[in-house]
């Protein structure tokens, strides 16, 4: 045990003669894992958090497809959607889209019944008359404006309508709501002139789960112009919308590993004579083989097991406390409303222990190999060469 | 000769800070669990809401569960992706078919 | 006096049956005893060095037998010679051959790492040798900050911290001035009269023609040429 100590000692005295180096190569690789682990736990946690509460989002979505396109569904198709036996309800949903020239923005609109029970994660209530509506807190930062104010929108005509804000839909519930305007459903069909009899899409939902998909199966038949989408189906999509594997998530995990690969590269193509030097005053005075190896091993471990688990802290800290300000405009996009991340720290042990796998083990591999030719070798010849 | 010391100590309280901070972490998901998730759940169900609301540049990116295969080259068969947020959102994989076909074996 | 180093035609051949062949000792026969300072003496790339490599189980002969106390290094495995190079062997190089920007304490302590000694009492050895050679008051100091003189102290330093039976020195004078020689040939006399067994490989007339010398072996091309005694 003391012979593995003193030599994790000569270790360290080792990387301490090339301080700055050294200190610069853990903040690098530190801030390389950082980014990584952020990209990791970010993307775990939106989507656990959107498979949690997706869980609820009706059995079956009824889409009317005209020309390959998303059109508005006939009221009717819910009438004979009810009798398909299994189905519990079949409601139409009324909602769309709206660009806010003000604040050049998209909201989503939503039209609902007004006898909707009251939410918990609204402040003040839910709007029950003409010119009312409950709103996302982001369209209230956008609009300052709050429960009680005054919102105006412009209809199809292009003409103003003012709402009376009724209630406000709290931060928690940013990831949901944060673009909403609800409104009754007669509102809403007022404001946007939408014909009569015909909704955006229809809310099926089903007396046995397991039965989803036979019944969306059957309303596909009944009338094979409508596109079904099933609650696996959405949920699904988070699962594959915050995979690490797509997209801009790619890039970054793919750039840092390249960084990863030449950073390995660098040290495994070689070591230096002064290095190699001192392996063979080492040798010459007593040292082995198998010691030579293990300073190489503390040396790779002192550098990426530190430079890991900085890299870790930092992205736990930027990622669910300083609700990821780093990646968030990276994932923002050209979105105006963005909520602000207020994740739960969901953590997959499993990936943390990919990562450190991945990061600590090339590393020191790339610190002992290039060593190990020399450290076989005869004394007398590295100090001849 | 105490660099060895420091190190072990130093690594023993970035171990000991992680734990400490994973474990809170489980609190919160336990009080969360609790209190908003069920609020959540409960906002998805009377609102029939079937999408997060993240990225709001276009349709197809507020509602990616909505939008099928086709919705993103809606402008043209060969438009290229020109909303940054459609790059995070992968494309679907062809076995989450958004078609079902009744009437096969 | 029973004999301690012993060798039978040793042969070493660099890059064996390849265009850069060198054959750098051929047929090497000697015996030393123990107590004895033997001096290998010769000219740039007579073998001196080479011999007293593998006398110090820095490598292996290609050829003929190295036996070491009683023990054939040639057959030993590298986890053994090195034991042995550790246990027996101190040495003592041409360019001293310390560890740059490492401390003079350091340095010294160096063979004691890989075995299983506390930090404290390591370190008691250190400060000892390094109060009998008289630079105690340098322990904390980066051996590339010390004159000649101070640096030599630090390689017979370290070549004694394992209490070796056999000191082994190659060209320990090449460096040094008159003065420093000196100081060191009186070292060596003293280490000897200890007990210690000492090796020398030089050129130097100011070493071989030192008194205390017990014999000299003459080589030229790799081979001795003849062995007297002083």
């Amino acid at each position: 045990m003391m012979r593995h100590l003193k030599i994790l000692e000569y270790a360290l005295s080792s990387l301490l003669r090339r301080k700055y180096r050294n200190i610069s190569l853990i903040a690098v690789y530190a801030l390389t894992i950082g980014i990584l682990a952020s990209v990791l736990f970010l993307t775990y946690s939106l989507k656990l958090e959107a498979t949690r509460i997706l869980v609820d989002a009706p059995d079956i979505i009824i889409q009317k497809i005209s020309a390959g396109r998303h059109d508005l569904i006939p009221a009717i198709y819910a009438e004979k959607i009810r009798d398909i036996p299994g189905v519990g309800s079949a409601e139409p949903r009324y909602w769309g889209y709206y660009y806010d020239p003000l604040s050049h923005s998209n909201y989503t609109l939503i039209g609902i019944d007004t006898d909707l029970p009251g939410l918990s994660l609204l402040e003040g209530r839910m709007p029950s008359g003409a010119a009312e509506c409950a709103i996302g807190a982001g369209v209230g930062q956008a609009r300052i404006a709050g429960t009680g104010d005054t919102l105006t929108l412009l209809n199809s005509r292009d003409t103003g309508v003012e709402f009376s804000v009724t209630g406000t839909f709290r931060s928690e519930s940013n990831i949901l709501t944060n673009d909403l305007v609800v409104m009754t459903k007669k509102e809403l069909l007022r404001f946007f002139d939408l014909p009569a009899r015909r909704s955006t899409d229809i809310a099926v939902t089903v007396h046995n789960p397991d039965e989803i998909a036979t019944i969306a199966g059957k309303i596909k038949q009944a009338y094979p112009d409508t596109r079904p989408i099933t609650k696996s189906e959405i949920i699904r999509t988070y699962d594959a919308v915050f995979n690490w594997r797509s997209g801009m998530m790619l890039t970054i995990f793919a750039s840092a590993l390249i960084a990863f690969c030449i950073l390995a590269w660098d040290k495994a193509t070689g070591i230096s004579a002064e290095e190699k030097h001192e392996i063979g005053i080492l040798k010459a005075i007593g040292w082995d083989t198998a010691d030579i190896l293990e300073l190489k091993f503390w040396e790779g471990i002192v550098i990426s097991l530190t430079s890991f688990l900085l890299g870790l802290l930092a992205a736990f800290i930027h990622v669910f406390y300083l609700k990821a300000t780093i990646l968030s405009p990276v994932i923002k996009g050209w979105s105006v409303l963005f909520p602000e991340f207020r994740l739960t720290p969901y953590i997959d042990i499993y990936q943390i222990f990919v990562l450190a796998f991945l990061t600590i083990i090339p590393y020191v591999a790339s610190t002992i190999i290039p060593s190990w030719k020399t450290a076989i070798t005869d004394p007398e010849n590295v100090m001849r060469s | 000769m105490i660099k060895h010391k420091f190190f072990l100590g130093f690594t023993f309280i970035e171990i000991l800070v992680l734990s400490a901070m994973f474990l809170f972490s489980q609190m919160t998901v336990t009080a969360r669990n609790k209190g908003e998730v069920p609020a959540k759940r409960e906002l998805v169900k009377h609102l029939k809401l079937t999408d997060l609301s993240l990225w709001t540049e276009a349709r197809y990116t507020r509602h990616p569960s909505q939008a099928d295969i086709f919705t993103a080259f809606q402008d043209f068969p060969s438009s290229l992706e020109h909303f940054p947020a459609g790059s995070i959102i992968g494309p679907e994989s062809i076995t989450m078919s958004t078609t079902i076909n009744p009437g096969r074996p | 006096m029973d004999s301690l180093i012993w060798t039978e035609n040793a042969t070493k051949i660099y890059n064996p049956r390849k265009p850069d062949e060198i054959r750098a000792l051929e047929d090497a026969s000697l015996n030393i005893e123990k107590g004895e300072v033997v001096v290998l003496k010769g000219p740039s790339g007579s073998g001196k060095t080479t011999l007293l490599s593998l006398i110090g189980c820095m490598g292996r002969p290609t050829s003929g037998r190295i036996v070491i106390d009683g023990k054939d290094v040639a057959k030993l495995t590298e986890r053994f010679l090195t034991l042995i190079r550790r246990r027996t062997f101190g040495f003592i190089f041409q360019q001293f051959n310390l560890i740059r920007n490492v401390s003079v304490l350091e340095n010294v302590l160096l063979p004691l790492y890989p075995i299983e000694m506390s930090f404290a009492d390591m370190r008691g050895r250190g400060e000892k040798i390094l109060g009998d050679l008289g630079i105690r008051d340098r322990m904390l100091t980066k051996v590339n900050k010390l004159s000649g003189g101070e640096q030599q102290r630090v390689a017979i330093a370290r070549a004694l911290i394992n209490g070796p039976e056999i000191i082994i020195a190659d060209e320990p004078t090449a460096h040094l001035d008159r003065k420093l020689s000196t100081d060191l040939l009186r070292i060596l006399k003293d280490l000897n009269i200890a007990g210690k067994t000492i090796v020398i490989a030089t050129h130097d007339p100011f070493v071989y023609d030192h008194p205390f010398i017990k014999r000299i072996v003459e080589m030229r091309d790799g081979r001795i040429q003849d062995i007297k005694l002083t």
